[in-house]
């Protein structure tokens, strides 16, 4: 246990002291996650409303495919995405492989179908009630789409959240696409699985709480934006 | 149009008699039922897994004024006000207004409450402002008529806070300055006091009076007896889907001709 309780040691003292190393992956971590997750709300938010709002033929199928890709093994993701980037792959011009670009597209891929798939579980009850009055105002289907994205707000904070939580904890697809290459595209988890293997616990264990602060941090938010949409009755 | 569907012919013109009054209203003259809050209903029928909820043979409603549905729960009231208002399709029949088939055209200049109220989750203000963006009107119209709608109703006082911490009897005037913000042609109200404490009721019976006698066609669902006769101007009563009785308010009240309708207003149950 004594070196447990090393590495915690080392662990705080990195953190408190904000070594150089730690902060540059932390930053680039939270970069390709949030860039993954805005990409995946301009993607999913609108589909999820679409799904809802217009009925077609074979709506049934896209939303039982949208959410078995909820499912969808990171590493899978990172291997596809390797190949469609790779130097024989159809997009290897773009020369993408092995940088934080590659890293944002697949952690897209890999959250897209999650924030489309829950907006349009959360849009779906609120257009129940609306739907209704919405056609007596002759509202339009896209007008009727924003509206949902609008009025439904707080309820998709909670699921952008729950993207953002399995973008920045997953590990399989950035490092296949990515490389963990230092300085250039290692990431929180990349660094933890590198650094254990290694034996440089306190470093693994350093980002390891910051990763589950971040964690924690990001779902009191979402707590805390719940208890307000609440109190204003907008849940 | 198929035959039965025609227009029919008006009544001979009424002739003094001692005759009792017929338990219909006698037909609009041509040119009334050229305004678009006249309703004309040909053969309506409305069927679900088997059964007929609804089944209109005839009805026309004068262009103005103030028309009471009534009738048990289940008899088909709100479904005819859905079927009317263009939301559900008819399995049968023919609906118009002012000569005009129902449809996307006619439920642009009507407007209709529901007796939830169905609130954006945003301020009463934004509430009044969504729809009339969806109609296109301008910024500068838009604040102008969502000011005059909320002092309309009285919530002017209000008009920052979010819709959905509003009282009752509030949300429900709200939705009625929703409605009328459109300047609806007719107003249709789906048992719109139900459940409403008597200050509030008389709010929105005050609103909806002024609306109609602004020349709006309001047509209103109540359970309420004592509301229908304040309100009227013509009663009809369905009873199983039906039209049992569709006449003056007055001659409504003073003494039903159909079973149904009395026994309703006897406090009897009949089914």
């Amino acid at each position: 246990m004594q070196d447990f309780g090393a590495a915690f040691g080392l662990a705080f003292h990195l953190i408190a002291t904000g070594n150089d190393n730690l902060v540059e992956i932390v930053l680039l971590s939270l970069k390709v996650s949030f860039s993954a997750l805005t990409l995946s709300c301009l993607i999913g938010l609108p589909l999820g409303a679409f799904l809802v709002v217009r009925p077609f033929w074979g709506r049934g199928v896209v939303v039982a495919v949208l959410n078995a890709m909820m499912g969808l093994p990171p590493v899978v993701i990172g291997l596809l995405v390797y190949l469609s980037l790779s130097r024989a792959g159809p997009m290897g011009w773009l020369g993408l492989l092995y940088t934080p670009t590659a890293m944002i597209i697949a952690q897209t891929l890999l959250i897209a179908p999650i924030v489309a798939a829950l907006a349009r579980q959360v849009l779906e009850g609120l257009y129940t009630e609306y739907d209704e009055q919405f056609r007596s105002f002759g509202i339009s289907r896209l007008r009727a789409a924003a509206a949902l994205i609008v009025d439904g707000r707080y309820g998709l904070v909670t699921v952008a959240l729950a993207g953002f939580g399995r973008a920045v904890a997953e590990v399989g697809a950035v490092i296949i696409v990515g490389g963990n290459i230092d300085h250039l595209t290692r990431v929180m988890t990349t660094a933890i699985a590198l650094e254990t293997s290694k034996g440089d616990l306190g470093m693994a264990l350093a980002l390891g709480i910051i990763l589950m602060s971040i964690a924690l941090g990001v779902n009191l938010a979402a707590g805390g934006l719940r208890a307000m949409a609440e109190r204003q009755a907008y849940a | 149009m198929p035959e039965s569907l025609r227009p029919r012919s008006a009544p001979p013109a009424a002739e003094p008699s001692a005759a009792p009054p017929a338990a219909r209203l006698p037909e609009p003259s041509p040119r009334d039922r050229a305004r678009p809050g006249a309703l004309r209903v040909e053969g309506l029928a409305l069927d679900a897994q088997g059964r007929r909820l609804v089944d209109i043979d005839h009805l026309a409603l004068p262009a103005g004024g103030v028309t009471m549905v009534m009738g048990q729960n289940g008899a088909g009231k709100s479904l005819f006000l859905r079927l009317i208002h263009g939301l559900i399709a008819p399995s049968h029949g023919w609906i118009s207004w002012g000569e005009v088939p129902c449809g996307p055209a006619t439920r642009a200049t009507q407007a209709l409450v529901f007796q939830k109220p169905v609130l954006l989750r945003r301020s009463v203000a934004a509430n009044v402002d969504f729809v009339l963006k969806a109609r296109g009107l301008s910024r500068a119209a838009r604040r102008e008529r969502c000011a005059e709608m909320l002092a309309r109703v009285g919530l002017e006082a209000h008009a920052r806070q979010p819709a959905r911490l509003l009282s009752g009897g509030e949300q429900q005037r709200l939705a009625l300055a929703r409605a009328l913000a459109i300047r609806p042609q007719v107003l249709l109200l789906d048992e719109a006091t139900a459940s409403l404490d008597p200050a509030s009721v008389l709010a929105i019976e005050r609103i909806v009076t002024e609306a109609a006698e602004a020349g709006t066609k309001v047509i209103f669902i109540t359970h309420d007896i004592g509301q229908a006769r304040r309100l009227a101007d013509d009663v009809a009563f369905l009873h199983r889907g039906r039209i049992a009785e569709h006449r003056p308010a007055a001659q409504f009240f003073l003494g039903p001709q159909s079973e149904s309708a009395l026994a309703y207003l006897e406090g009897r149950i009949l089914l």
